[in-house]
């Protein structure tokens, strides 16, 4: 197999608690790869640390332990300057259109921004053409981002993105913040450019629909831990892990005349990422729990039955089920 | 049969877009009370500015004695206008017989200078500790913020009456006269070093909100180093707050210049200052009153012009906060 583009091995952050000398396990040791050219989609609850791999994988925080490999080189303690070879190759998307463009700037300031920085001089011409390629009027380029909406600047932020050519972007949640309508244009955006330039995503979201639209692979985690990984359909029509069955279960269903589907509901909360259970961390939730699950913590495998790199965390997985009626996609984005 | 003539449009239109600065200027300039006290206070500052050259056209200077001849043998003007004529515009200095118009401008230049040279400089201190401690955080943000928690917790009028006699000691030796620059200089120091503290935990505070912004994220994944982040992605949004703390500094310096004058450790008794006409109009308000009146009148039309402007300011900079 060729080498990944991205490879993150038993990646651990953990912020420390001033008060109690406590730590907040936010990601807890997870290991997957990103090929070229591919989108891997990260999903999970709020607070179950999908962020903050986003995050760790952009080298905007310092991993506590394991490595991040880009290409083959273990950049997980590089410091700025080591990093600026490579720093236009990983690029990053961010969730809050509002807060992720300074208002103090001219669109044409936003978006060359980050060439200056890398050395390259950014034409006006340059600009406009990366207007014109993430859909927005290159005479725009004066204006300030105060004056667009909610999609317009996500587009501009995708724009500062795609400024240096990169070969991996991290997208943050790029349309939790958008209106439904919206989101299918920019998901439909960035997949065009991933399609055109090859570009590999990290594409984080919570929406199941939209990552099965983007992703070719996805990887669910759950209080900082990747329970299940796999291939699209392989995950989306044959969820191993109870949590995956939950969450694909949970997604509503557009026609409301369709006969109710089996939905599971999850009972209680997510567990504190301070003190998380012992064993397998979804116990505390799961209504297949026994004894072995507070006192194993179950391997991320892959299971009998299961396609080739699907991995699942469980020692009691789901039958491998086939009704793939279970989801339904958001009928804008199909 | 109408024919209907479209308007040319031959010229491609290039849509140029409004800055936040610019937005909060047409705002400000539909305030009429905003921009009226800003012409007033612009006076008083042109007024400080020019001062020897109205001199000049005035005639006079501050500090001869030209109504000397006209005050009575116990040393006032005659009442009850203060000696007020179309020579001496707003009448006699009591007892010296200067002249008060020019005692007056040359007092607005006085208090001005100072006010806005220990504005500029409280601003850059209080501008760069806040921005190191709010963006450094840590152990440079705890002491920082020591040190700010115990200028403020000094009660600096006293303070300041304390420390002008000491630094003066300092710069000049025991037997020498202090110059006037020198005490000028010395006021600039004690007002700028005991002011700055109330501005950097404000420009701090707002340090410590920007920094977490996604706009500073995506520079720092852009590899941007830490002094592009602070000059080009926040420094830029601290403009507002710094406008707003710098108007509302000055008129509050000035009033403490004044009353530094007033208690006697102003500048000495050759330059015109508002706080010394205060400190002489309360000898002699029951018999000379005008002598009080004017510093009093020029003064409160400066400070609350200036507040208006400053309150303007701040709502066209951000209409949606309403107090600082």
């Amino acid at each position: 197999m060729a080498e990944p583009l991205l490879q993150l091995t038993e990646l651990t952050k953990h912020f420390p608690l001033k008060r109690r000398r406590v730590v907040v396990h936010a990601v807890d040791g997870i290991s997957l790869s990103i090929g070229e050219h591919e989108s891997l989609g990260l999903v999970g609850e709020s607070g179950c640390g999908k962020s903050t791999a986003g995050r760790l994988v952009a080298r905007l925080q310092e991993p506590t332990s394991g490595t991040v490999s880009y290409r083959g080189q273990d950049i997980s303690h590089w410091s700025r300057r080591r990093m600026r070879p490579i720093r236009s190759e990983i690029q990053m998307i961010f969730q809050d259109p509002y807060a992720s463009l300074n208002p103090r700037h001219t669109v044409g300031t936003i978006i060359g921004g980050p060439m200056e920085v890398n050395g390259l001089r950014p034409t006006e011409r340059g600009i406009k053409e990366l207007l014109e390629i993430v859909g927005l009027n290159p005479e725009h380029y004066n204006r300030f981002p105060h004056e667009f909406s909610g999609g317009q600047r996500q587009r501009i932020g995708v724009a500062r993105a795609l400024a240096l050519k990169p070969r991996l972007i991290v997208a943050d949640e790029p349309v939790s913040a958008l209106d439904v309508s919206i989101q299918a244009q920019v998901v439909n955006l960035l997949q065009r450019l991933r399609r055109e330039m090859g570009i590999a995503f990290l594409f984080i979201a919570h929406d199941l629909a939209v990552v099965r639209h983007f992703s070719q692979r996805v990887a669910v985690m759950y209080l900082g831990k990747i329970v299940e990984i796999g291939d699209r359909d392989s995950l989306y029509e044959r969820p191993r892990h109870p949590y995956t069955h939950a969450l694909l279960s949970a997604v509503p269903d557009p026609d409301p005349d369709t006969p109710r589907r089996e939905r599971i509901r999850l009972a209680g909360d997510v567990p504190s990422p301070v003190n998380p259970p012992s064993g397998c961390r979804f116990r505390t939730r799961c209504w297949k729990a026994r004894d072995r699950c507070a006192l194993e913590e179950p391997p991320l495998v892959r299971l009998g039955g299961n396609a080739e790199g699907h991995l699942t965390a469980c020692h009691f997985p789901e039958a491998p089920t086939t009704h793939g009626s279970d989801v339904v996609l958001d009928p804008a984005l199909s | 049969m109408a024919t209907v003539v479209l308007p040319e449009t031959a010229e491609p239109t290039v849509t140029i877009g409004l800055s936040p600065g610019r937005i909060a200027w047409r705002r400000f300039k539909r305030n009429r009370t905003g921009v009226f006290c800003f012409f007033v206070s612009a006076t008083f500052f042109i007024i400080a500015a020019t001062a020897p050259l109205i001199s000049l056209a005035y005639g006079k200077n501050a500090h001869e004695r030209y109504g000397y001849r006209l005050l009575d043998a116990s040393g006032y003007p005659p009442p009850p206008t203060g000696g007020m004529s179309p020579e001496f515009w707003l009448g006699i200095e009591p007892g010296l017989g200067r002249d008060v118009f020019m005692q007056l401008v040359f007092g607005i230049r006085t208090s001005l200078a100072i006010a806005l040279i220990a504005t500029v400089g409280l601003m850059l201190i209080g501008i760069t500790v806040g921005i190191a401690a709010g963006y450094l955080g840590g152990r440079t943000d705890y002491w920082a913020g020591r040190v700010i928690d115990v200028l403020l917790a000094f009660p600096s009028q006293l303070m300041l009456i304390a420390l002008v006699p000491v630094v003066d000691s300092m710069l000049v030796g025991p037997e020498e006269a202090t110059p006037t620059w020198l005490r000028f200089a010395t006021l600039c120091i004690v007002l700028t070093a005991l002011g700055w503290a109330g501005s950097a935990r404000i420009l701090r505070s707002q340090v410590l909100s920007l920094r977490e912004r996604e706009f500073v994220e995506a520079a720092k994944v852009s590899g941007a180093s830490p002094a592009r982040i602070i000059f080009r992605e926040i420094l830029p949004n601290l403009w507002s707050p710094i406008i707003v703390l710098a108007t509302w500094q000055l008129p509050i310096l000035v009033g403490v210049e004044a009353g530094l004058g007033f208690l006697g450790v102003g500048l000495g008794p050759d330059v015109p200052d508002w706080g010394r006409m205060f400190l002489e109009g309360v000898q002699y308000y029951h018999l000379d009153f005008p002598y009080l009146l004017w510093p009093g009148l020029a003064m409160l039309i400066f400070i609350v012009c200036f507040n208006l402007m400053g309150d303007a300011i701040r709502d066209a900079l951000d209409p949606k906060t309403k107090g600082l």
